[in-house]
């Protein structure tokens, strides 16, 4: 079947046992059990697609980007340059160069804060977070504030997990000159209201930095319309490989900044007396990029954009109301995360059982969550836990997934209670 | 006023322990067997469970406190939220307690978690766990 007729096929139904098939390493077995990878929050499993178009690159036109005068150089950089487009087109921003390819999206939030944040901060300046950041939008920011004198300032969570507009209302004021939240929880899966958060901190004149990572997982992002000002995600969570990651910034905004690493590429000029920048994104892009990451993330955007991605994310909300409705069922487990607006990111807790003990003896039905504190450490205190475990879902998960975590909940409950 | 902990003194030896594990047919099994070592492990006092007794670079909580047995020789007290932990500590109890504090400063616990074949069955961040756990133990029997 050819891409648009299947995306024709896909527009109203979306089988996820046929996209499994896509995903070589979900044939695999793990102690003996079926694999089922519950853990894509963490980094999704790659599409044949993406380790195609990786090893493409790599066996037939691999060469350093932007500087030989020779076929193959010129090959990479278009395939390169074109990896830029695809983002550009995936995300709705107005041009490429408003699209800066980093090594992830820890390092995207730290160019940001290093050089917007040394730029524009000073003491009485605050910053603004909400409690259930990742460290990757938590600790760049105490970088900066060290270094410029500017004050952060947290906007807490509900019980539920949900961070209601007026909890960012007492807290944005005339003193914020930004605001950096996720777009989706990483630990409760709380959508958070990004539109919103943009209109209350524009009003106030302070710039939004959306963490992405999560959010353009589960639903299509369009950074014109979400209005904000940075928008930073990474590779390997969106189904592509890892050491690739975005800053999206409006061209004023890039041009505006200064170089986060000096190197290759980045400059203009040189002498030793002083430098001159290149033009955007390269001047963000010092040192050979990450050139065949990048072009994977080309094929990740591809694969994810034969799919109606609204119906993908209609089947993941299925197997995120699924997985709620079962978990309740089982004894003892208390769901961690329960938002109105949540993607398909579900936390939990076992009474009398330490989440890792629990994500231990789950591995060996083959089930694969994640415990811990998800690199989360004041949402953890703030909810009152020190750990819990994590089932996330992508697009090859299927409510079988779901009942096999479930049978495997039962079984562990047994071993460790 | 804390109370002093009670040294965790092993029913089983080394070797014991090594033929039990080999007799069970699946991973399960030893699983189930690990946390009911734990389970037996003295219970080590809450007002104990402080920073100054906490080992680092455990992704669950472990507390430990190294002591004497009746007979001179070296033993520890230990506790974890986590079960598995609390099994591996009643392992390591096996492995040191009881032992002259010179000879236990020199035990290849390494060694003996692969005989047991947990070291292929532990992930990573436990691995790492185990290992501050020993480097804890071998510090302090080679300070007593």
């Amino acid at each position: 079947m050819t891409a648009a007729a299947r995306k024709a096929a896909m527009a109203t139904t979306f089988d996820p046992v046929a996209v499994r098939c896509d995903f070589p390493i979900l044939a695999r077995q793990v102690h003996g059990k079926p694999l089922v990878y519950l853990d894509s929050a963490a980094s999704a499993q790659k599409p044949k697609a993406v380790l195609d178009a990786m090893t493409a690159a790599f066996e037939t036109e691999y060469a350093n980007v932007h500087r030989g005068a020779y076929l193959l150089s010129e090959r990479a950089t278009v395939n390169y340059e074109a990896a830029r487009e695809k983002v550009r087109a995936f995300v709705n921003a107005k041009e490429p160069a408003e699209i800066v390819f980093t090594k992830g999206a820890t390092e995207a939030i730290n160019l940001v804060a290093a050089t917007w944040g040394r730029a524009n901060l000073k003491p009485g300046d605050e910053i603004v977070l909400t409690e259930l950041e990742h460290h990757s939008n938590i600790v760049p920011w105490q970088l900066v504030r060290d270094q410029t004198g500017a004050t952060i300032r947290v906007v807490k969570i509900e019980n539920d997990g949900g961070v209601p507009t007026t909890a960012f209302a007492q807290v944005i004021g005339p003193r914020t000159k930004i605001v950096a939240l996720a777009h989706v929880s990483n630990v409760l899966g709380t959508i958070l209201p990004v539109e919103q958060v943009v209109e209350m901190a524009h009003a106030v004149g302070a710039k939004v930095l959306v963490d992405g990572c999560q959010g353009i997982v589960h639903e299509s992002v369009d950074v014109q319309s979400l209005g904000c000002d940075f928008y930073a995600f990474s590779g390997h969570k969106l189904y592509g490989p890892n050491a690739i990651g975005v800053l999206w910034a409006r061209r004023e905004l890039l041009e505006a900044m200064p170089p986060y690493q000096g190197g290759g590429e980045m400059i203009s000029t040189v002498t030793f007396e002083r430098s001159t920048w290149a033009e955007v994104p390269a001047k963000f892009e010092a040192g050979t990029p990450p050139i065949v990451p990048a072009i994977g993330l080309g094929a990740a955007i591809d694969y994810l954009s034969q799919f109606d991605r609204a119906a993908v994310a209609a089947h993941e909300r299925d197997l995120l109301s699924h997985a709620m409705h079962r978990l309740s069922e089982v004894p003892g487990i208390k769901l961690v995360g329960t938002a109105q607006r949540k993607a398909a990111v579900q936390s939990f807790v076992l009474d009398g059982a330490h989440p890792h003990d629990l994500a231990t003896v789950l591995d060996r039905s083959g089930v694969c969550v994640r415990a811990g504190h998800h690199c989360a450490q004041p949402l953890m205190a703030a909810l009152g836990h020190t750990a819990t475990a994590r089932a996330s879902f992508g697009i090859y998960n299927t409510t079988a997934d779901v009942d096999a975590l479930i049978a495997a909940l039962h079984k562990a409950r047994e071993i460790l209670l | 006023m804390s109370t002093a902990p009670t040294m965790i003194a092993p029913e089983l030896s080394f070797d014991e322990l090594v033929e039990n594990f080999g007799l069970m047919d699946d991973w399960d099994d030893r699983y189930r067997y690990l946390i009911d070592l734990g389970r037996k492990l003295p219970a080590f006092p809450d007002d104990l469970k402080v920073d100054a007794h906490k080992v680092r670079g455990c992704m669950s909580q472990v507390w430990l406190m190294p002591g004497r047995t009746t007979a001179g020789t070296f033993a520890f007290a230990a506790d974890s939220d986590a079960h598995i932990v609390k099994g591996l500590i009643a392992v390591l109890g096996i492995l040191y307690s009881g032992k002259p504090a010179a000879e236990a400063a020199q035990i290849d616990a390494e060694a003996a978690f692969g005989a047991l074949g947990l070291d292929q069955h532990l992930s990573p961040s436990r691995r790492n766990g185990l290992v501050a756990m020993v480097g804890k133990l071998k510090q302090y029997a080679a300070a007593a």
